[in-house]
């Protein structure tokens, strides 16, 4: 019976709770989760949209710099926390599952568990003022 | 495999008329393999009646420690094998981000805490991550599970059968619903299709409300945690110090009424059982 590792269910649960919009991938960069606050930025609510595979975010989620260049995938921050195990800041461009184009910045940090094991990462992210 | 519950109780020990039949030693059950290999999974004051057990030709003991609260792990001064060197010992304990096994055991064994330092103590120790060990003819898989701070729950498989170890075990933890997903569930997988498990199942419904994210179970709570992990016997553990013998008969005497699909056996100590 496979099964998440206490630190992902937790930090489900966790997100579940929180006002912040929370995204959250596994350690091979498979979209697991967003939660509620997340659903309006990223223009579908996640029970639609369910769990993402890696090479599938990229084609739904079309990302650019704010002036409309495209971002490296190496540079956005969910990637750069998952393959650097570094926290990772910017300010970019986001296609959303609606259609709409948003500006957002992004924070993500690695989900670094017990015994240092690299579980995933998680970002959260929110519209400048 | 032999099973022996020696210590069920949870939190603090308690002696007295009230908890003379479900016992009022903190965690500890010996396991006692096909060849005579000797576990011992946690080492709360339930420990000291292990140690007047063993057979004298017993040359090598394995203790498992879930984590390191109190009631886990007072019996270890006290356990004589410890502090000598006819019997090989090793304790195992989940590992930590910041400090080793042995340090930390060391900030409660050593003075002002504990008269006896545990430099003088004669074992090993072993830092456990989550993993699959064998020792002896003992396949034992250890998992994080939600309790407060590093917890493990054990796996423990000889010749096809589980019995599985989770004293200290929230899995409703957070849950809007609970049960719900399994893959989204604590324990599920270490738990799954076990033949016993050993669970948590400290509170009442009205005590569970008052104490959420204290790192414990209701006994409702348990036996449906047993059920979505398809386990075949639930034994309750981990009993409040506050319940008599006379309220725990009622708590599963309830549970009994309500009808499961999984036996549901009380922890006591002292009983013994076969896998």
């Amino acid at each position: 019976m496979r099964q998440e590792p206490i630190e992902l269910i937790l930090l489900k649960q966790w997100s579940s709770y929180v006002a912040v919009p929370i995204w959250i991938t596994d350690v091979d960069g498979n979209l697991i989760y967003y939660n509620e606050p997340a659903e309006p930025i990223l223009g579908r609510r996640f029970d639609d949209a369910g769990e993402i595979p890696a090479d599938r975010i990229s084609q739904l989620f079309f990302t650019s710099d704010p002036d409309g260049q495209p971002v490296p995938n190496s540079e956005l921050p969910l990637v750069v926390a998952l393959t650097d195990h570094v926290p990772a800041h910017r300010l970019m461009r986001i296609e959303a599952l609606d259609g709409s184009i948003r500006l957002i910045e992004v924070t993500a940090i690695p989900i670094i568990g017990q015994a240092g094991r690299h579980l995933g990462a998680m970002a959260t992210f929110w519209e400048p003022q | 495999m032999r099973v022996t519950l020696w210590g069920t109780r949870g939190s603090v020990a308690r002696a007295g008329a009230g908890t003379v039949r479900y016992g009022g030693d903190t965690a500890c059950v010996e396991v006692v393999g096909s060849d005579g290999t000797v576990l011992i999974l946690d080492a709360g004051s339930g420990l000291l009646n292990v140690a007047s057990c063993l057979p004298p030709t017993t040359t090598r003991v394995d203790l498992l420690l879930t984590h390191l609260h109190m009631d886990h792990i007072q019996g270890l001064g006290f356990f004589r094998p410890l502090r000598s060197s006819e019997t090989e010992t090793h304790v195992w304990g989940p590992v930590s981000t910041t400090m080793g096994l042995a340090e930390r055991l060391a900030r409660y064994l050593s003075p002002p805490l504990f008269p006896v330092r545990l430099r003088e103590l004669a074992t090993e120790w072993h830092d456990l991550e989550p993993e699959t060990i064998q020792l002896g003819p003992f396949r034992i898989t250890s998992d994080l599970i939600c309790h407060p701070g590093p917890t493990f729950g054990y796996r423990v498989e000889e010749n096809g059968r589980a019995l599985v170890y989770m004293p200290d075990h929230e899995p409703a933890l957070g849950h809007q619903r609970f049960p719900s997903d399994r893959r989204w569930t604590s324990g599920c997988g270490l738990a799954s299709g076990a033949d016993v498990l050993i669970h948590d199942a400290q509170y009442t419904e009205e005590e569970y409300a008052e104490r959420v994210g204290w790192g414990h179970s209701t006994l409702g709570q348990a036996v449906a945690f047993a059920s979505q992990a398809e386990v075949g016997r639930l034994v309750t553990f981990h009993h409040d110090p506050q319940h008599t013998d006379e309220m725990l008969d009622h708590l599963h005497r309830q549970m009994a009424e309500t009808g499961t699909d999984v036996e549901v056996v009380a922890g006591t100590a002292g009983s013994t059982f076969e896998l």
